[in-house]
C-alpha cells in the first residue's frame, strides 16, 4: 500500500467511525424525534446542517468540473443554488414552521384540504427525491471505487451499507448532529487545497480574492486576464465570455433556485427550529455555510483549468518543444488514465500531448501549420477536475486523502436527508395520514424504517446502472421540485383563493409537462434512442434547452391554477383562516401529528 | 380569526418589505449577472470584471446579506404589529 492509500483509509476511516459514532449516540426514540429532531436545535447548528444537506456529490465533485471548462456559463450553477435560499426564508420557511406539521405533503393535503392533493405530492416528492438520490448513490461508488481501489458496483454496496446505519437507526436527530461533523469535513476538504493553490498562482491564501488578483507568472496580467488569453491562444472562447444564449442562463436559474425552495429535503430542515423566528436566521446561516463553498469554487475551476492547460502546454504556443512529452507526463496522468475518465492519444506521432480547441475552424488552419493533427486529449471528464486539482497541484498527500473524504461526506449527508423525505413521505403520509390513520407510533416509526431500507436498495440498484448522465438525473429532480411542489407551497400561503382543484390540476400541469419536455428530447424514461426529437438547440421550443424547463413548468403550474380557481368555488372558511393564522408567527407550537 | 386591522396591515407590510427584497434578489443575479453583464464588464473589481464578478460571487455575498437583513425587519414588524412569538 503506498503513501496517499493509507492517508485515503486513515482519513476516511476516521471520518466515518465519526459519524457512525454520534448516529448511534444520538438514537432516535421517539417518531417526532426521528423526523424532526424535537425541535430544538439552534439556528446555526440547524444551517449548518441544511448546508451539509444540501451540498451534495454535484456541489463538491462535478460544479467546480462544470466552471473550469464552462467559465462564465456556469454561474447558473453558483447563483441558482444559493439564491433558492433567499426564496425559501421568505416564501416558505417562516409559514411552513408557524404550520407545524412533519412533511411536505401534509401542508399540501391540509391547505387544500383534499387527500388527492396530499397524494399528488407525495408522488412529486418520491420521484424528484429518488432521481436526486441515484445521482448521490452513483457518486458514493465512484469515490469508494476510486479510493478503496474496488469495482464501483461494490462500492455503491459499501456506501449503501454505511447510509443504512445512520439514516436508520438515527433518524432526524441522528442526521441532523451527523451532518454538522459533515460539514466540518467536507468544508474543509474543499477549502485546504484551494487556499493552497491559490497561494501558489497568485500570492493570496483566500481565493475568492486570489481569482481577482495578480498572477505571479511575472507577466503582470490579471488572473482572470491571464486565463482568458491562454484559453484563446488555444483557440478556445474566452473564460469570462458568455457562450449560451442569455434566455437558456435565465430560466436554468430560476429552475434551479425554484427548485431548491421546492425540495422536501431541504423544506424539512425549517421544521426542525424552535421558533418562527429561527426558521428565517435558519436560512440565512444554511446559505452562510453553503456560500462558503459556492464563492471558493469559481477559484478552483478557474486555477484547475489554468494548471491543466499550463501543464500539458508549458511553453509558447506553436514552438515544437512546448507541449509535454508523453514520457515525463506526471503520475497523477497516469493514475487517472487508468480510470479510464482522462485519455489521450498521440496523433501527429510527435511523442508530446496537444490540448487545443480543434473545432474552432481558425484556430485548427493554425494548428495544422504547426504540424498538430487535432486535439490529443480526447477525453478529460469534468468530474475528476475537483479530486485531481491537489494533484496537479502537487500538494501533500494528506490533502488529497481529505478532498477523498469531502467528497464522501457530501454525498452521504445528502443521500441520508433525501431518504429521510422518502420514508417520512411514506409511513407519515401514506400509511399514517391515509391508508391507516390508527396505526401506532412504534408501528409508524418501523414502516418508516423500512421505507427507507426499501429507497436504499431501489436508489443503490438504479444507482449502479444510472438512466442516464448524473446531470440529466439532478436537473429532472430539480426540474421537478420546480413545476410541481413550489408553486403549490407558495400559493398556498400568499393565494387564500387557491382551493383543492386548483392546486391538484397545478401540480399535475406543472409536472407532466415538464416531464414529457424532458422525456421527448431526453429519451422516455431515459432509455437511450427512445428521444422524439434530436436534442439541440435547432429543435427545443423557443431555443429552451430541457434542462432550464422546470421554471415553465412551474409557471404552466400557477397559470393552471390561477384559471381553475377562478372557475371553482372558494375554499371553505375555516381554511382561509388557517392562512390567515400561519401567516403571523404568534401561536406556534411543537409540531403536532398526533 | 377574522383578520384584524392589525393582522392586515402587518400582512401588508411584510409584503411591500418582500417586494423590496426580491427586487434586489433579482437585479444582482438576473439583471447584473446576465443581462447586462456585458456592460458591467467593461468596470472592473480589482481583477475581476464587474458582470463577472456579480455572477460568481457578488450575487451570493448579497443573498446572504438580503436573508437576515429581511430577518432583522421581519422580527421588528413582528414586534410592532404585536404578533412575535413568546
Amino acid at each position: 500500500m503506498d503513501n496517499l492509500q493509507m492517508w485515503t483509509y486513515a482519513v476516511v476511516g476516521a471520518t466515518f467511525a465519526l459519524y457512525i459514532g454520534i448516529a448511534i449516540w444520538a438514537k432516535a426514540t421517539t417518531t417526532g424525534e426521528f423526523y424532526v429532531a424535537g425541535k430544538g436545535v439552534h439556528p446555526v447548528a440547524n444551517g449548518m446542517a441544511t448546508a451539509a444537506d444540501w451540498m451534495s456529490a454535484a456541489s463538491f465533485i462535478s460544479m467546480a468540473g462544470i466552471i473550469a471548462f464552462k467559465g462564465y456559463d456556469a454561474s447558473v450553477y453558483l447563483m441558482g443554488w444559493t439564491g433558492g435560499y433567499v426564496l425559501l426564508a421568505m416564501l416558505l420557511a417562516p409559514y411552513l414552521r408557524k404550520f407545524g406539521k412533519f412533511t411536505v405533503p401534509e401542508f399540501i393535503g391540509e391547505r387544500y384540504y383534499s387527500q388527492t392533493a396530499r397524494i399528488v405530492a407525495v408522488i412529486c416528492l418520491i420521484v424528484a427525491s429518488i432521481t436526486y438520490v441515484i445521482g448521490q448513490m452513483k457518486g458514493v461508488g465512484v469515490a469508494f471505487a476510486r479510493f478503496l481501489e474496488v469495482e464501483a458496483s461494490t462500492g455503491v454496496m459499501v456506501g449503501m451499507v454505511i447510509v443504512f446505519i445512520y439514516a436508520v437507526l438515527g433518524g432526524m436527530k441522528g442526521i441532523t448532529y451527523t451532518q454538522i461533523a459533515q460539514y466540518c469535513v467536507l468544508i474543509f476538504a474543499y477549502t485546504v487545497p484551494a487556499v493552497f493553490i491559490s497561494f501558489q498562482l497568485t500570492g493570496n491564501p483566500v481565493p475568492q480574492l486570489g481569482l481577482g488578483g495578480t498572477i505571479n507568472d511575472g507577466s503582470g496580467m490579471t488572473m482572470l486576464a491571464k486565463l482568458d488569453q491562454v484559453l484563446v491562444d488555444l483557440g478556445f472562447a474566452q473564460y469570462t465570455a458568455q457562450k449560451g444564449t442569455s434566455l437558456n442562463m435565465i430560466l436554468l436559474t430560476l429552475s434551479l433556485m425554484i427548485g431548491t425552495a421546492g425540495l422536501p429535503h431541504v423544506i424539512i430542515r425549517f421544521f426542525t427550529v424552535p421558533k418562527v423566528k429561527d426558521a428565517r436566521a435558519s436560512a440565512g446561516w444554511a446559505l452562510v455555510f453553503i456560500a462558503i463553498l459556492y464563492t471558493t469554487a469559481p477559484a478552483v475551476g478557474a486555477m484547475a483549468i489554468y494548471n491543466l492547460v499550463k501543464t500539458i502546454q508549458p511553453g509558447q504556443v506553436g514552438q515544437p518543444t512546448a507541449n509535454l512529452k508523453i514520457d515525463e507526463r506526471p503520475s497523477w496522468f497516469q493514475n487517472w488514465e487508468k480510470t479510464g475518465l482522462l485519455k489521450f492519444e498521440d496523433k501527429n506521432k510527435d511523442g508530446r500531448i496537444q490540448y487545443y480547441n480543434d473545432k474552432n475552424k481558425a484556430f485548427a488552419d493554425k494548428a495544422d501549420s504547426y504540424g498538430w493533427k487535432g486535439n490529443e486529449m480526447t477525453k478529460v471528464d469534468r468530474d475528476i477536475m475537483v479530486l485531481a486539482n491537489p494533484e496537479i497541484a502537487k500538494l501533500p498527500n494528506w490533502v488529497i486523502a481529505l478532498v477523498a473524504a469531502g467528497g464522501l461526506a457530501a454525498a452521504l449527508s445528502t443521500a441520508a436527508g433525501l431518504l429521510l423525505a422518502i420514508s417520512s413521505a411514506i409511513s407519515h403520509d401514506l400509511l399514517k395520514g391515509i391508508f391507516r390513520p390508527d396505526i401506532s407510533e412504534k408501528d409508524e416509526l418501523m414502516a418508516g424504517r423500512l421505507a427507507m431500507v426499501a429507497a436504499i436498495i431501489v436508489a443503490g440498484i438504479l444507482g449502479m446502472n444510472p438512466p442516464g448522465f448524473a446531470a440529466q438525473v439532478v436537473a429532472l429532480a430539480f426540474g421537478l421540485a420546480a413545476s410541481s411542489l413550489f408553486p403549490a407551497l407558495m400559493m398556498g400561503i400568499f393565494n387564500k383563493r387557491i382551493n383543492n382543484s386548483a392546486a391538484v390540476y397545478g401540480m399535475l400541469a406543472g409536472l407532466l409537462t415538464t416531464l414529457i419536455y424532458i422525456f421527448v428530447y431526453k429519451g422516455w424514461f431515459f432509455i437511450p434512442g427512445s428521444n422524439n426529437l434530436p436534442d439541440n438547440a435547432a429543435n427545443w421550443w423557443l431555443g429552451i434547452q430541457p434542462e432550464s424547463f422546470g421554471a415553465v413548468g412551474a409557471m404552466i403550474n400557477f397559470a393552471v391554477a390561477m384559471v381553475v380557481s377562478r372557475i371553482t368555488p372558494p375554499p371553505p372558511d375555516h381554511i382561509q383562516h388557517l392562512v390567515e393564522d400561519i401567516r403571523v408567527p404568534r401561536g406556534a407550537a411543537g409540531a403536532t401529528g398526533h | 380569526m377574522q383578520p384584524t386591522g392589525s393582522a392586515a396591515e402587518y400582512w401588508k407590510a411584510n409584503l411591500r418589505l418582500l417586494a423590496i427584497c426580491l427586487t434586489i434578489w433579482f437585479v444582482v443575479s438576473y439583471v447584473f449577472g446576465i443581462m447586462l453583464v456585458d456592460v458591467l464588464n467593461k468596470i472592473h473589481l480589482g481583477g475581476y470584471p464587474l458582470g463577472f464578478w456579480f455572477a460568481q460571487q457578488g450575487s451570493i455575498y448579497t443573498f446572504v446579506i438580503l436573508i437576515f437583513v429581511y430577518a432583522k425587519q421581519m422580527d421588528k414588524l413582528d414586534r410592532q404589529h404585536d404578533v412575535h412569538e413568546d
